[in-house]
């Protein structure tokens, strides 16, 4: 059928893969860190705990409910975060933003050098560019993680 | 025109109508006519906002290209044609809605807005701490929110009636939850989620019973039902002109004129006074009262011939069309594998809301755009619907005159474009 050659840059395998069985689901004992993210216009609701040790995200793991793009999101958010410091997590989400809109994220402070982190396998949002009305899926986790690292309380939303 | 031809004319006009000839009303709708993502479009949002007709947009244009003026003010030429124009407006929707009189007919926003005005002018001025408000647990947030901001400004309770697994309401429930307290009970005709039409004839009775005024949501009715506000006996009636086929921004309250008469002003401005002086100002009689500054005029002139469009169809023609589709589409839909249909009732109209198993509703929406086909996914601004059934969102095909059987086939192989992207 027509069209679903592009279709398939949003829904890519590994898209669909973490959203049909999602990494790191589920409760974290210990969590240090949690925050709530949902775009109730959507349906989309996740869940998000972390453990800090230190300045290092140590374990992470999230639970909720959305659309293959925003579980696949969090899902793979959970596998890539591990081991990074807040700097490079949060040079992590500027990537997250440029790869999901192509644009530089304007809200984005200066990255030290250090915080390089490299895109890896979230370039697999690039597809979600030819979608403007599905960022919000793809980028709830990011802004939920942001959250949950400032201590804010008030849930995440991106619609 | 002699008899013999203006029969002849007549004939010819019934036996197409009779027919039902769905290609020449598609023929009607300029925005039909083109192609999404290389696929001829399939328009299953109507419940979200139908489209226009040809002729719609040209009274509109022609309006603004001819006869533009404000109205009500001004001896001129032009003000005398936008005024007129304006007021037949108004009495093509008295018409429509077979009200007593043409007074009783106020242009608002939208249901949104008239449902407001209510709550905020006859709700504000006669409620009071411990009184109720019974609404639907299948009502449309406009008919939950502006309920709640009057139960907080009075000290009133809002009180929900539940629905049952059908999606039809449980009127043993309602008729529980109705006491001496209620004093206005607000209820959708069709629900938007669910498609279910509730007995309002029936419910207004009820409510008239222990002396409640009964507020109708017509937005998802207008469309599909023939609506006569005298025969349900409601105290007021409220829908949007563009999900009848008129242009946005611009809708109806009709309200009893013993209660209009006693509501005071909601908004103030011009139009809306008959003489202002720092000392006193005196209000205009009705509709003028509730419709301060200047109105969507080519919106109102543009709902005037949306129902004269969709009054020239024999209404039972356009009822036999679309539950056609309704029959059809639920069929059709259920042969699709791990689908389920939300909303069951007996009597429906207009749409079907369903769930995939394990595919969100947002993922069907997208595959289905790529194939041509819009639908709605979300919440449909019901959420307490959606929390009833234990879903998030929900995907709806939402049917008008001018969808056919083929769209409902479009649908169908779309979704199976969706098993196949999502596994």
């Amino acid at each position: 059928m027509t069209g679903n050659s592009d279709l398939r840059e949003l829904y890519q395998e590994v898209i669909l893969d973490h959203s049909k069985r999602p990494r790191n689901f589920g409760r974290l004992e210990g969590a240090t860190h949690h925050a709530d993210g949902d775009n109730p216009l959507c349906g989309d609701r996740i869940h998000l705990e972390l453990e800090m040790a230190g300045d290092r995200v140590k374990d992470v793991r999230f639970e909720g409910q959305g659309c293959a793009i925003s579980t696949a999101s969090a899902s793979l958010m959970t596998e890539a975060l591990k081991g990074l410091t807040r700097g490079e997590a949060d040079a992590l989400f500027h990537k997250m933003h440029e790869t999901c809109t192509g644009q530089p994220d304007v809200k984005a402070v200066a990255t030290p050098a250090d915080a390089d982190v490299d895109i890896g396998k979230l370039a697999v949002f690039e597809g979600v560019r030819q979608y403007p009305l599905r960022v919000k899926c793809a980028t709830l986790a990011w802004h939920t993680l942001r959250n949950a690292l400032a201590g804010a309380h008030v849930p995440a939303k991106t619609e | 025109m002699n008899r013999h031809a203006d029969n002849l004319a007549r004939t010819t006009a019934e036996s197409r109508r009779s027919r039902f000839d769905v290609e020449g009303v598609r023929a009607d709708f300029p925005i039909l006519n083109q192609e999404v993502h290389g696929r001829p479009l399939v328009y299953l949002d109507n419940a979200a906002t139908s489209q226009k007709p040809r002729r719609v947009i040209n009274t509109i244009a022609r309006y603004y290209e001819s006869d533009n003026a404000n109205v009500h003010r001004g001896v001129h030429t032009l003000a005398s044609r936008a005024t007129f124009a304006y007021e037949r407006a108004r009495g093509k929707v008295h018409t429509f809605l077979n009200a007593p009189d043409m007074h009783q007919i106020i242009f608002t926003r939208g249901t949104t807005e008239s449902v407001n005005l209510v709550a905020q002018s006859h709700g504000r001025s006669t409620l009071k701490a411990g009184d109720e408000i019974l609404v639907t647990e299948m009502e449309h947030h406009s008919n939950i929110v502006p309920w709640q901001l009057l139960a907080e400004q009075t000290g009133a309770k809002v009180v929900v009636a539940p629905v049952t697994d059908a999606g039809e309401l449980d009127m043993d429930a309602f008729e529980r939850k109705l006491t001496a307290k209620t004093k206005i009970v607000a209820v959708v005709h069709v629900s938007n989620a669910l498609g279910t039409i509730n007995p309002v004839k029936e419910i207004t009775r009820l409510a008239h019973g222990v002396g409640a005024v009964v507020v109708i949501d017509g937005a998802q009715a207008t469309p599909h039902l023939k609506v006569d506000v005298q025969d349900i006996d409601c105290d007021f009636y409220a829908f949007s002109a563009h999900k009848v086929y008129g242009p946005t921004g611009i809708g109806v309250l009709y309200g009893k004129k013993a209660l209009l008469e006693k509501m005071p002003p909601w908004q103030g401005g011009g139009e809306m006074i008959l003489s202002v002086s720092f000392e006193k100002t005196t209000f205009n009689e009705l509709p003028y009262r509730f419709e301060a500054g200047t109105p969507p005029i080519a919106g109102a002139i543009g709902l005037g011939e949306a129902l004269d469009y969709i009054s020239g169809f024999r209404h039972e023609d356009v009822v036999e069309h679309e539950q056609d589709l309704l029959a059809y589409g639920e069929a059709a839909l259920l042969s699709v594998p791990k689908l389920r249909i939300v909303g069951t009732a007996k009597e429906k109209t207009g749409l079907h809301s369903f769930v995939i198993d394990g595919v969100h509703p947002h993922d069907i929406g997208t595959i289905l755009d790529h194939e041509g086909i819009a639908i709605r996914t979300g919440h449909h601004c019901a959420q307490p619907i959606m929390t009833r059934f234990g879903l998030p969102a929900t995907a709806r095909a939402s049917f008008a005159i001018y969808n056919t059987r083929d769209d409902i086939d479009r649908l169908v192989e779309g979704l199976a474009a969706v098993r196949k992207m999502m596994g």
